[in-house]
């Protein structure tokens, strides 16, 4: 039989060959059709991650550095005045970034390593193990966290460490939630089928075939909970068992500059003291959630 | 017959884009489609054809991020590319209506059938309520559901797939409509239950002298339906003719190339030396739901068993059984002469290499972001330690016997072509040398001559490597093509076993030959004559 000249070949099946590019490039491209929130959002976040990095270079004064007087108003000496004891303010607000963010970003990783590990192993046990691991969650989750945060940090005593594991293991809980929701769905897939036909072990199958499958859920729940991490640890801090002093923190600056805000009739600037440390907890929160929802919104393909 | 009065669509020179990839790629390339008062028009073509979009475009409708960009669209007299909105909505629904390949997925699972039938005859005014519900009765009744009078008042989760594609008939005849277009509507069913289908659509669309756009990549079903034939290839017509013309003397290579595809078989062979054997095999779900009863199958060394069967008849659990994911309640799998272990965790790494398996879904069988590379080398890594070039030189070879070649070696999942995809898990199965291949349902996604050329490279394969094939199939005629032996299950049990040539001559038990004769023949005549026997008995 003579071959027909548009023969069937497998190799010439229609199929949608995407152009090849770099992630530079890609990354680019997606950013060139970012709206303004999102940049907004990504340049707050730059500006706060600048500051809480080269914090020694900016900050005018020592993080622990006492001047003779305290409450002192906004001058050009002090351009947001001193705390209770003499500190200088913009100084602390400088140095709270570092503190503060570096804290809560080292809380949510660890809060992530623990959710999402157990997660997949739950979602891919899905027996007596999976029921072990969501029970106790259950458990944890039934208890409120804050409530629950402050009754271990009096027990274990509030260091940088406790803080840290403390939170991470509360909030972990919402992460096994997610990844364990998100993963059972890709669990049941023909492909993590045919690797368990293969023989694979268990941290394979979790970690090459199921794990970037659920990455964009994931990466966006990040953001999210480092804003709640953020914010936990700054309530705590208010409550006066978070970070404590002489380590600059922001939710400690709003505690201990708070009664300024009584002389607001007589000096506004004093008023407006212990807003600045909750003005920028407030800004790095929002800055967040505006990248994390343009980052659901291009990756859960939705439109408008 | 053929006045320009009768015209009753008439669409010239249609171009549809589609955006992908940051730019307007075309999917259909200038077409021209004129369909008259009560002409069924068949359109095929292999996937990426461009059927669906063109069966679409006569609605003036496009898929979200699709639009036509040239060509002009008459229905009835009007221009449906400069309707507005809410005007082309109105004749959607009652003048145009559409029956979908998933009628599961059209349905509000939260409302009765009857209510989902007659809405939009009730909305537009066409009938009164009380009206439309007698007639979507005698609807049911022409479309032969069983309790015509009550099964409305069902919900659609209460009726059966081949039921719910009969009611979604029946919604689309309940306002008369001019034009029904049927987008692939048995392929989702069993050979049974399609015919049945087929002869309901049949009645309907005759009775009252509907004009219809019949989508569908099934030649044998085409013949039955449709007066004419348009057939499609890469967006543009390839040709058109009459139906029985068209079957007798097609004239373009790429239409002959299709009609050849149903030629493949091969001879049957059988071998004394058994590879694998199943024996006495029970199985259950959970250990209330027994679904395999005493299960015994053989496979000789190089050859091919199908195992046939319709939905839910246990072909899929025997495989589960086979490759250890489900253990037995009961029975014995042995290969090589030796005894299985029952569970899979059990298993040494040498038998899991030799028995390997090939799934129906190719999209769900691949990672979607692993490239083919990897998924062709980690076997490769896992079972044969190879690494780095040299793992890569076997993937090209791997690719190459595939019939495919190294370009395809950094792509996506979501960069192949079904039939493509397939062809990587057929290499992802090589690439451990195995034994022993378990293709469950692998053609029936596929269009038939992408099918035909994945089943010519597993005879290929069989023949160089001597790799003996456990077929999962509802599909007689792939069966007929490759196998060598034939298993045939209903309700979880063998209701025979033997040479191809064998179980397919007849006499038959009554199971098998109503199976067999389900099967669509590419005789235009097939489904009357059928309808005649079956009424005659």
């Amino acid at each position: 039989m003579t071959q027909p000249e548009n023969a069937y070949t497998a190799a010439a099946e229609v199929a949608q060959v995407k152009t090849r590019r770099t992630w530079k490039q890609r990354a680019w491209m997606e950013l060139k059709k970012a709206p303004p929130t999102a940049i907004f959002g990504m340049v707050v976040i730059f500006l706060y991650i600048f500051v809480a990095v080269f914090a020694p270079l900016l900050a005018p004064y020592g993080e622990a550095e006492i001047f003779a007087q305290p409450y002192a108003p906004w001058t050009s000496e002090h351009p947001f005045g001193t705390d209770q004891i003499g500190r200088d303010i913009l100084t602390r607000l400088i140095y709270g970034a570092r503190n503060t963010i570096g804290i809560a970003l080292a809380t949510t990783f660890l809060a992530f390593l623990i959710g999402v590990s157990l997660g997949l192993i739950a979602a891919i046990n899905r027996s007596w193990l999976d029921q072990i691991i969501s029970r106790g969650v259950d458990v944890l989750m039934a208890i409120p966290s804050l409530i629950f945060a402050l009754m271990l940090l009096s027990i274990f005593g509030s260091s940088v460490w406790s803080l840290i594991i403390i939170i991470a293991v509360l909030d972990s809980t919402r992460v096994f939630r997610l990844t364990r929701a998100v993963a059972v769905n890709v669990a049941v897939m023909d492909y993590v089928e045919a690797a368990t036909l293969r023989g694979e072990k268990l941290g394979w199958i979790m970690k090459r075939e199921i794990l970037p499958n659920i990455m964009p859920p994931l990466v966006a729940e990040f953001g999210l909970r480092f804003c709640f991490v953020f914010l936990t640890i700054a309530s705590l801090s208010f409550l006066g068992l978070g970070i404590q002093p002489p380590t600059a923190d922001w939710g400690t600056m709003v505690r201990e500059t708070s009664n300024l805000i009584q002389f607001a009739g007589f000096d506004l600037k004093a008023g407006l003291t212990p807003l600045l440390p909750a003005a920028a907890i407030a800004l790095l929160t929002v800055a967040v959630n505006f990248v994390v929802d343009w980052f659901l919104h291009k990756t859960s393909g939705l439109r408008e | 017959m053929t006045h320009d009065t009768d015209v009753l669509l008439k669409m010239q020179d249609i171009w549809i884009e589609g955006f992908a990839d940051e730019k307007w790629n075309p999917i259909i390339q200038g077409v021209d489609l004129t369909l008259h008062r009560g002409e069924v028009l068949g359109l095929i073509g292999e996937s990426g054809a461009g059927k669906s979009t063109l069966g679409k475009a006569a609605m003036g409708y496009t898929q979200p991020g699709c639009r036509i960009s040239g060509g002009t669209i008459h229905f009835d007299g009007q221009d449906m590319r400069h309707l507005s909105k809410r005007q082309k909505q109105h004749i959607w629904g009652t003048r145009i209506t559409y029956v979908a390949q998933s009628a599961a997925a059209s349905f509000n699972p939260a409302h009765r059938l009857i209510d989902q039938t007659i809405a939009s005859t009730v909305r537009e005014g066409i009938k009164s309520d009380a009206e439309a519900r007698a007639d979507a009765k005698e609807l049911y009744s022409a479309l032969s559901l069983p309790e015509p009078e009550t099964i409305g008042d069902r919900y659609p989760h209460q009726v059966s797939g081949g039921q719910l594609q009969r009611v979604m008939t029946a919604m689309a005849m309940s306002p008369r409509p001019d034009l029904i277009i049927f987008d692939e509507p048995t392929t989702a069913l069993d050979v049974t239950t399609q015919v049945e289908v087929l002869m309901s659509i049949r009645k309907v669309v005759d009775e009252f002298n509907t004009a219809a756009i019949y989508i569908t990549h099934d030649l044998a079903v085409v013949a039955q339906m449709a007066d004419t034939i348009k057939v499609l290839r890469y967006g543009e017509e390839v040709e058109e003719a009459t139906t029985r013309e068209m079957l007798s003397h097609p004239k373009e290579d790429y239409t002959k190339s299709l009609w050849s595809v149903r030629s493949l078989r091969k001879p049957a062979e059988t071998s004394e030396d058994i590879v694998l054997s199943i024996d006495n095999v029970d199985a259950a779900y959970g250990n209330k739901v027994q679904v395999l009863h005493d299960v015994t199958i053989r496979l000789p060394r190089g050859k091919t068993v199908a195992i046939v069967g319709e939905s839910g008849s246990g072909k899929s659990t025997t495989a589960k059984v086979v490759t250890g994911l489900l253990p037995p309640v009961s029975g014995q799998v042995s290969f090589n002469g030796e005894p299985l272990s029952a569970d899979l965790k059990n298993r040494n790494l040498d038998h899991l290499r030799r028995i390997q398996m090939i799934y129906q879904m190719a999209d769900t069988a691949m990672n979607p972001r692993q490239t083919t590379g990897e998924i062709i080398g980690r076997p490769l890594e896992f079972y044969h330690g190879l690494k780095g070039r040299a793992k890569e030189a076997r993937v090209v070879e791997l690719l190459e016997q595939i019939e495919l070649d190294a370009s395809f070696y950094d792509r996506l999942p979501s960069e192949l072509s079904g039939g493509q995809k397939q062809r990587i898990c057929i290499a992802r199965a090589l690439a451990a040398e195995p034994d022993i291949i378990i293709c469950d349902e692998v053609t029936s996604a596929l269009d038939q001559i992408v099918q035909e050329g994945i089943l010519k490279l597993l005879m290929k394969l069989q023949e160089e490597k001597g790799i003996s094939y456990l077929f999962i199939t509802h599909d007689i005629a792939t069966v007929e093509a490759i196998s060598d032996e034939i298993v045939v299950m209903y309700m979880g049990r063998v209701v025979e076993q033997g040479l191809k040539d064998d179980i397919l001559s007849p006499p038959h038990p009554d199971y098998t030959e109503l199976l067999l004769s389900s099967v669509p023949e590419m005789d235009p005549d097939w489904l009357d004559k059928l309808v005649a026997g079956r009424t005659a008995h």
